[in-house]
């Protein structure tokens, strides 16, 4: 009970980048407890995907045949049946949209303690000890795990992406699913939010985020765009409320940017943000709270009142 | 059709605070209704306004605080309300999924439900599991980050849902009553408490009940996450700061943004 078993992420035929974090993240693991690391993936094209997942660290890949896409009650069965099979000390999960739909169902099921979204590991002894957020990431905290056995599911973009080929042994892993516990049917995928507008296309963007307390005050920003010759984009908050449509929406659930510029207003730069934004060539940022953490991504801030700032900015401009 | 709904009250902290031990000292927290929790409720009292659900119970884990936080729940049109706390659950810092599961298991055994709606997480622990969780525990079905749900569905027994997977991709999925929906912000718009609504709030039940109440003891609960260190995270900024008051700090910005070639002309 001292391997580590990691279950791969993949999504329409790709296998998603968190797979390849995950496989650092569970070597680092299983380099604390002598281990081997075992990755499993399931469903879709896992010949392919096995192939992929032959990487440096890895031991053992198991590939599952089961249909083409992610249905949790498959997941939660099968990782439960390669959980028993392994018996490893650290079940790792992707904290993706997927892995929230079983990664719970299966710690729940195998009776395990689990800790989730955490952006760092480690071992302390033969406990682990896990590093997380809280309140909206405004503090870090770590959480000692009391158990022999864990499940954890990781944040993307936390551990690098294991890229090296290795020499793991793929094998295939008949799982027994019980098809009348299947009682979830994917019935199709949707793009959503395509719009007039492509903000992915920009070269300057001018974002808002909740700063701007009400929707009437969205003019000023508006304006700033039009005087900036910038196309104007939010976080999550102002989709949320209406205010612009999804096409406008920055983030991980929304789209991802790389323009020249990225004017960060009034956002506070939730990790979900960061992760559609953070390969903007310049950042600028104004909030009045010096301790966002947009401030950590950002090449230039303004540490003000964007009522204040953004009127002066325009003016500077007309 | 009975509708439940979890719910819980997180506390948000102000810009500047100070971290005692483990946890953020009192003064700098203000306490209110998490804000995915915000939106299961309008998603319940939307069913209910459409004649799809009859009841609408609201539940809740947490000290006699809380009930400043069911009652806007209450307010917003839940009919009554579950509170769930116990000495057992007393100092700790950090409730487990486990030990959450189990109280509310035992409180959706009880009530009976047809469907549980509860936030994707909360805006304090971050944990996004419990319902998922729960739904295990119970044999229910469930999906996680629902942004949709067609109301019509869930009268003809399968509740047709819209998950918000990454990248501006929705996944459309069918899934079987009864279930648990873990719901994202977004779904629909919560309304505000009306005043009328709150002045009826203060006549609707809130049952409180501890851990024998539900069946259960202290060991139902033992958790086995202890938080061991609370810190503020190293800035890792090496960011340029525009400094001198609004105008000053906006020329200095604009100088820059023109060296970009921002702003045509």
């Amino acid at each position: 009970m001292t391997d580590v078993l990691a279950i791969a992420d993949h999504r329409r035929g790709e296998l998603r980048d968190v797979s390849f974090e995950l496989v650092t993240a569970g070597r680092e693991l299983a380099n604390e407890t002598g281990g081997d690391l075992h990755v499993a993936v399931i469903s879709g094209d896992v010949e392919g995907f096995g192939d992929q997942l032959q990487l440096d660290g890895v031991d053992t890949v198991h590939t599952v045949e089961n249909g083409e896409e992610f249905n949790h009650d498959v997941y939660a069965q099968v990782v439960t049946q390669l959980f028993e099979a392994v018996d490893p000390q650290f079940l790792v999960m992707p904290n993706s949209v997927n892995g929230l739909d079983y990664a719970p169902a299966v710690a729940n099921r195998l009776g395990l303690a689990y800790v989730s979204d955490v952006v760092d590991v480690g071992i302390d002894g033969s406990t682990l000890t896990a590093t997380r957020e809280m309140y909206s990431g405004k503090v870090e905290t770590t959480t000692a795990v009391e158990a022999e056995q864990v499940a954890v599911s990781i944040r993307g973009a936390e551990w690098p992406a294991t890229d090296e080929t290795g020499d793991a042994t793929v094998e295939a892993f008949e799982a027994d699913v019980d098809e009348s516990a299947v009682r979830s049917t994917v019935t199709g995928f949707e793009e959503v939010g395509g719009g007039d507008v492509d903000i992915s296309e920009a070269d300057v963007l001018v974002s808002i985020g909740r700063g701007i307390e009400e929707e009437e005050n969205l003019d000023l920003v508006r304006d700033l765009a039009d005087a900036l010759d910038a196309t104007l984009s939010s976080s999550r908050p102002i989709v949320d409320a209406g205010w612009l449509p999804k096409n406008r929406q920055v983030g991980q659930s929304g789209k991802v940017v790389t323009p020249d510029v990225y004017i960060a207003i009034g956002i506070s730069g939730a990790v979900q943000h960061v992760a559609g934004m953070k390969g903007s060539d310049t950042i600028v940022a104004i909030n009045t709270d010096p301790n966002a953490p947009i401030y950590d991504i950002a090449d230039y801030g303004i540490v003000d009142d964007l009522f204040d700032v953004v009127p002066a900015l325009i003016e500077e401009f007309e | 059709m009975k509708v439940l709904v979890t719910v819980k009250e997180v506390a948000a902290v102000e810009d500047e605070f100070q971290i005692a031990g483990t946890s953020i000292d009192e003064t700098y927290l203000e306490y209110d209704l998490n804000e995915w929790d915000d939106y299961a409720v309008e998603e319940a009292v939307q069913l209910q306004e459409a004649g799809i659900a009859d009841e609408v119970v609201a539940v809740t884990i947490g000290p006699e605080r809380a009930e400043e936080t069911i009652r806007m729940a209450l307010a917003k049109g839940a009919d009554r309300a579950v509170r769930i706390w116990d000495d057992a659950l007393e100092g700790s810092d950090l409730l487990d999924v486990g030990a959450k599961t189990a109280i509310l298991e035992k409180v959706v055994e009880e009530e009976d439900p047809d469907l549980v709606l509860s936030g994707v997480q909360a805006d304090d622990d971050g944990f996004g599991a419990t319902g998922v969780s729960l739904a295990d525990a119970l044999g229910f079905e469930w999906a996680a980050v629902v942004n949709h749900l067609d109301q019509d569905s869930v009268e003809s027994g399968t509740a047709s849902v819209r998950r918000e997977l990454e990248g501006g991709v929705e996944e459309l999925t069918d899934i079987e009553l009864p279930a648990v929906l873990t719901i994202q912000t977004g779904i629909n718009e919560p309304r505000y408490a009306s005043l009328r609504g709150i002045r009826q709030a203060q006549r609707k039940e809130i049952a409180p009940k501890t851990l024998g109440d539900l069946g259960l003891d202290a060991a139902a609960v033992e958790n086995e996450l202890t938080l061991t260190d609370m810190y503020e995270p190293e800035t890792e900024s090496d960011a340029t700061y525009f400094e001198g008051g609004p105008e000053e700090a906006a020329a200095q910005l604009a100088t820059l943004l023109r060296d970009k070639g921002v702003g045509a002309q």
